[in-house]
């Protein structure tokens, strides 16, 4: 029954989608306020058929109503509740629909809540969101229907991959795809502003809160999909270059350069081609990033089950979408003016240098995750590219990125002179000389490139303050000043705050982590770090759907003793087997314990690791992610620009 | 205690377990070598990890070989070959600079010089006309003012 | 000039989807042999007891003692596509090729059991337990076959189980020109 009205739901959700395509298009250009408003009214209620179909889904998952076929694969009887819901998106079809139920809401949501959009513009939005909409449902209908029966139904279904039986999967694909999918809110602007051929401040003010939140989602959602390896696979990973991260991070790494521009194009009306196309290849970069998971062109250890005929599909979206947008861009951006002038040492400057930098580093993270599939098609000989290559090219380009990070926010706009803006980091620098010197001296002439990433984190964090700093002296006080900085000041002290930590726990974990790898009888001790391990017991255990091995440890430190357990489980329905780690949390770093086989002595493979600093990778995206809510909470976004008023075209709204 | 036997008899069935202690050198300078090589080779039948840190049988015996390899006196690269000559260049994580791979290595200085001389480029077609520098009083006035509009 | 660094995106982007496209016909987890025309590795190895002899790489011919093409058969008693092949070995063994079968990573008496259950369509066998020839060959799993010339080299790699379209459309024209060449 549940499969029957999904499905229903979602065939409505498709003729909606359709509607929203073409009714508010039509609207914009005859500037028909009914036809417009049709088109909102489309827009939420596709979304309220999409969630329908998606709550039918997840009713099916978690009853295990096997007459569903990705219910029959993904999930069985024995499993806990939570992984019964989460397995909804835990699989290709689901994952699509919760894909497809974002891009829905988001339309919703400019339908609902963009009354500060001019209508013919709002209008325009909503159509390229049903639009992507449209195809997308499409795609699901017939290449991936969630809704497909199974017939006969079997007693039980085959068991979710005990990997993902984790409470990582319930968080980590909806942050990420809220945020590839609130990129697409920036490509319907894009595309939007094309057609109508003006960009202005406005819109850089109207795009701006969107970018943010997929942008704090995106981040939350990278990093947690790290965390999540680093204790789920075993030998504490954080990052593997494997082809679906760096899908990820592609996007990330163009939605910060789209944030950046957007800012310059609203402060200064300059940088508009760059930012349309910036806010265009960012979706892009989402959509073949689903391409890469989803069609079988690359391997990878997140691929869902492959299908070259989801792969055309997906291509065929992409060319229709990225291509169709990007044809746009060749013929009517030329056309599109662009103000402001500006001096080679300014803000402006700083910025289109950001974006100079971060389209480097996409396109070397694109080059190497494509590589081997375009070598296939003009050499016989095949390559991979791993960890590595990117070690090589993609750290050096953002390291000199970095070290611009603080100069950005102390460049004043339009003109600025190179050693005013030295003189205003004078602290920061300092400190920082300070830091590499004693991280040389510390750690030795071994270690300098290790030293230099230390001191690289102390000056983006220094430099962060700096920024408060600056304004507390100017501002006249310290209590004012508080009082009068706008919340997106803060975020941006965060950000660049995190981004510190970040490089600093990165670092610290590339020079300096540690392990040891032994068999361990009960009572033996083995010390790494400034930790004694003592392996206490080995003892067996059972769990709702696995069996288990536990290996019982006392980690002591300083005198204090802390148990701590890891575990070795089988699960019996899929036939694999999982480890799970006893992770020692520390400020300072992590100490990381993974058993393995248990030999026939009584002993069992114990892997231990020394992981300085690891918690601060996260951390520090936290705090990046914290100051994107930050920013987000600005007041002047949410009472948002005035609705503008009648331009005629080619002129521009000065910041 | 049937019940761990039983378990330890499934859990041996399955395959080994990344860099085992029994494969381990007794020389620590030969098993540094050998950590690091490993590090840089695939696991073939894996998806996306170094046969060091791989739980697959091959990339078990592929730790094994390098191991014999470097016992035997081999340089860090004549142990890499001996796996390149078997399973080609796909095995390797770093990619060869080779022809073929030229792109892969040089692109990304490409990016970057491209990049620049667009910047350059563009930045020159906007540098602001003369404008008199401001007094100081009036420059922190404007920055205060400016820097209240982030 | 500007106006062309306007459609510089869409043209790159119409030759990166050139490549997707080409990318999607293709197997990413087939890893082509390296040995193709390549003389076979050296090996000489036993068989899986002391009644049957093994064989070894100059069973195969060399440059100098031509011989006829052969087809090496890589396969384990544990190895769960193996029979799904079998009825095709049997075949193309009646059918007159012939084949050789290397037991690899396995116990002789396994593979003795194993083949005796399921027909024994090898010409000769050898056994490879420590799995060093089979490394020797990049072997990443079982079952592989190779295309071996009636000089020793390495024609063709097989990865995974014959099927009837293999044979027909691939392997068998392959044979009949090997043994057709000068």
């Amino acid at each position: 029954m549940a499969g029957e009205i999904g499905h229903f739901a979602l065939i409505l959700a498709l003729m909606l989608a359709l509607t929203q395509s073409v009714v508010p298009m039509i609207g914009a250009s005859r500037n028909d306020p009914a036809l417009m408003a049709a088109g909102r009214a489309a827009a939420t209620l596709q979304a309220l058929f999409v969630l329908t179909a998606f709550a039918a889904l997840a009713f099916a998952f978690v009853r295990t109503d096997f007459s569903l076929d990705v219910v029959a694969q993904h999930t069985h009887s024995t499993q806990p509740l939570i992984y019964r819901f989460a397995g909804t998106w835990g699989n290709h079809e689901g994952s699509m629909l919760l894909w497809v139920l974002i891009l829905s809401v988001f339309g919703a949501a400019i339908a609902l809540f963009g009354d500060n959009l001019r209508a013919t513009f709002q209008a325009r939005v909503l159509s390229i969101q049903g639009m992507i909409g449209t195809a997308f449902i499409v795609f699901l209908l017939f290449t991936s229907n969630p809704f497909a029966r199974l017939s006969p139904a079997p007693i039980d279904g085959a068991e979710l991959n005990p990997l993902l039986q984790d409470p990582g999967l319930v968080i980590h694909p909806p942050l990420l795809y809220l945020g590839y999918v609130g990129f697409s809110v920036a490509f319907a602007f894009a595309v939007a502003a094309l057609i109508e051929g003006r960009v202005d401040a406005a819109w850089a003010r109207w795009v701006r809160p969107w970018v943010l939140a997929a942008w704090t989602c995106l981040t939350a959602g990278i990093a947690l999909g790290s965390f999540w390896a680093y204790y789920e696979l075993g030998w504490g990973g954080w990052w593997f270059w494997d082809p679906v991260e760096n899908a990820s991070l592609m996007p990330w790494l163009m939605g910060t350069a789209l944030l950046h521009s957007a800012l310059v194009l609203e402060r200064r009306g300059a940088l508009v081609s760059w930012t349309i196309l910036l806010g265009i290849l960012t979706f892009s970069l989402s959509l073949i990033g689903t391409f890469l998971v989803r069609s079988g062109i690359l391997t990878s250890v997140h691929s869902f089950a492959v299908d070259p005929r989801r792969g055309i599909f997906i291509l065929a979206i992409i060319i229709g979408s990225t291509g169709a947008a990007l044809a746009l861009f060749a013929w009517r951006a030329p056309a599109m003016k662009s103000g402001a002038l500006f001096s080679g040492v300014s803000r402006e400057a700083g910025l289109t240098l950001n974006n100079l930098f971060l389209m480097a580093a996409t396109a070397v993270v694109f080059l190497g995750t494509f590589y081997p599939v375009i070598m296939e098609a003009v050499s016989t000989d095949k390559i991979s590219v791993g960890p590595p290559y990117y070690a090589l090219t993609f750290v050096p380009i953002m390291a000199p990125l970095l070290v611009l990070v603080v100069f950005g926010p102390m460049l004043t706009w339009k003109r600025d002179a190179l050693a005013d803006v030295v003189a205003r980091l004078r602290g920061p620098l300092i400190v920082t000389v300070i830091a590499f010197v004693a991280a040389v001296a510390v750690f030795g002439r071994t270690n300098v490139l290790a030293a230099a990433g230390m001191a690289l984190a102390v000056w983006l964090v220094v430099g962060a303050g700096a920024v408060l700093i600056r304004r507390w002296r100017l501002g006249g006080g310290f209590v004012r000043s508080v009082r009068t900085t706008p919340t997106s000041t803060y975020g941006l002290v965060l950000a660049h705050a995190g981004l510190g930590v970040l490089v600093a726990g990165i670092s610290a974990m590339t020079a300096w982590q540690s392990s040891k790898i032994v068999v361990m009888h009960p009572g033996q001790t083995l010390t790494i770090g400034r930790e004694d391990v003592r392996l206490m017991s080995i003892r067996e255990a059972t769990g709702p759907n696995y069996e288990a091995l536990i290996a019982r440890f006392n980690f002591t430190r300083d005198g204090v003793t802390r148990p701590m357990t890891s575990e070795r489980r089988f699960y019996p329905a899929s036939r694999s087997q999982t480890t799970e780690a006893g992770i020692e949390k520390r400020v300072l770093g992590n100490i990381y314990v993974a058993v393995g086989e248990p030999d026939k002595t009584g002993g069992i493979v114990v892997r231990l690791y020394d992981h300085p600093l690891v918690g601060w990778i996260w951390g520090g995206a936290v705090l990046m992610a914290l100051g994107g809510c930050a920013s987000l909470a600005d007041r002047r976004f949410r009472v948002g620009a005035a609705k503008a008023a009648a331009i005629p075209a080619g002129r521009l709204v000065p910041a | 205690m049937r019940g761990v036997a039983a378990l330890v008899a499934l859990l041996l069935a399955v395959p080994a377990f990344a860099v085992l202690p029994a494969e381990q050198l007794r020389d620590p300078a030969l098993e540094t070598r050998a950590r690091a090589i490993s590090a840089g080779i695939r696991c073939v039948v894996c998806q996306n990890q170094s046969i060091d840190d791989s739980d697959a049988p091959l990339a078990h015996d592929l730790r094994v070989i390098v191991r014999e390899r470097l016992t035997a006196g081999a340089t860090d690269s004549q142990a890499v070959q001996y796996l390149v000559d078997r399973y080609g260049s796909y095995v390797l994580l770093k990619p060869p600079l080779e022809p073929a791979t030229m792109a892969l290595w040089f692109a990304p200085l490409g990016f970057v010089g491209l990049g620049a001389v667009g910047v350059v480029l563009y930045l020159r077609r906007r540098v602001a006309g003369a404008a008199p520098p401001l007094s100081a009083s009036d420059a922190a006035a404007a920055d205060a003012l400016l820097e209240d509009r982030i | 000039m500007m106006r062309a660094l306007f459609a510089a995106p869409v043209a790159l982007f119409a030759a990166l989807i050139v490549f997707f496209a080409y990318g999607l016909t293709q197997d990413p987890s087939h890893i082509p042999s390296i040995l193709i025309d390549k003389p076979l590795p050296r090996f000489d190895l036993p068989g899986l007891d002391a009644a049957s002899p093994g064989f070894g790489s100059a069973a195969f011919g060399s440059p100098i003692a031509r011989g006829e093409p052969k087809l090496l058969n890589v396969f384990a008693s544990w190895c769960a596509a193996c029979p799904q092949e079998h009825p095709m070995l049997g075949r193309i063994a009646a059918e007159g090729t012939p084949l050789f079968g290397l037991d690899w990573k396995d116990q002789p008496d396994a593979a003795k059991t194993w083949l005796a259950q399921l027909g024994n369509p090898y010409a000769r066998i050898a056994s490879d337990p420590g799995a060093r020839t089979g490394i020797d060959l990049g072997v990443t799993g079982v079952p592989e076959t190779f295309v071996v010339d009636g000089r020793g080299r390495v024609r063709y790699k097989q990865i995974g189980p014959i099927t009837v379209d293999d044979w027909e459309k691939t392997l068998k024209p392959m044979l009949v020109r090997l043994r057709n060449e000068a």
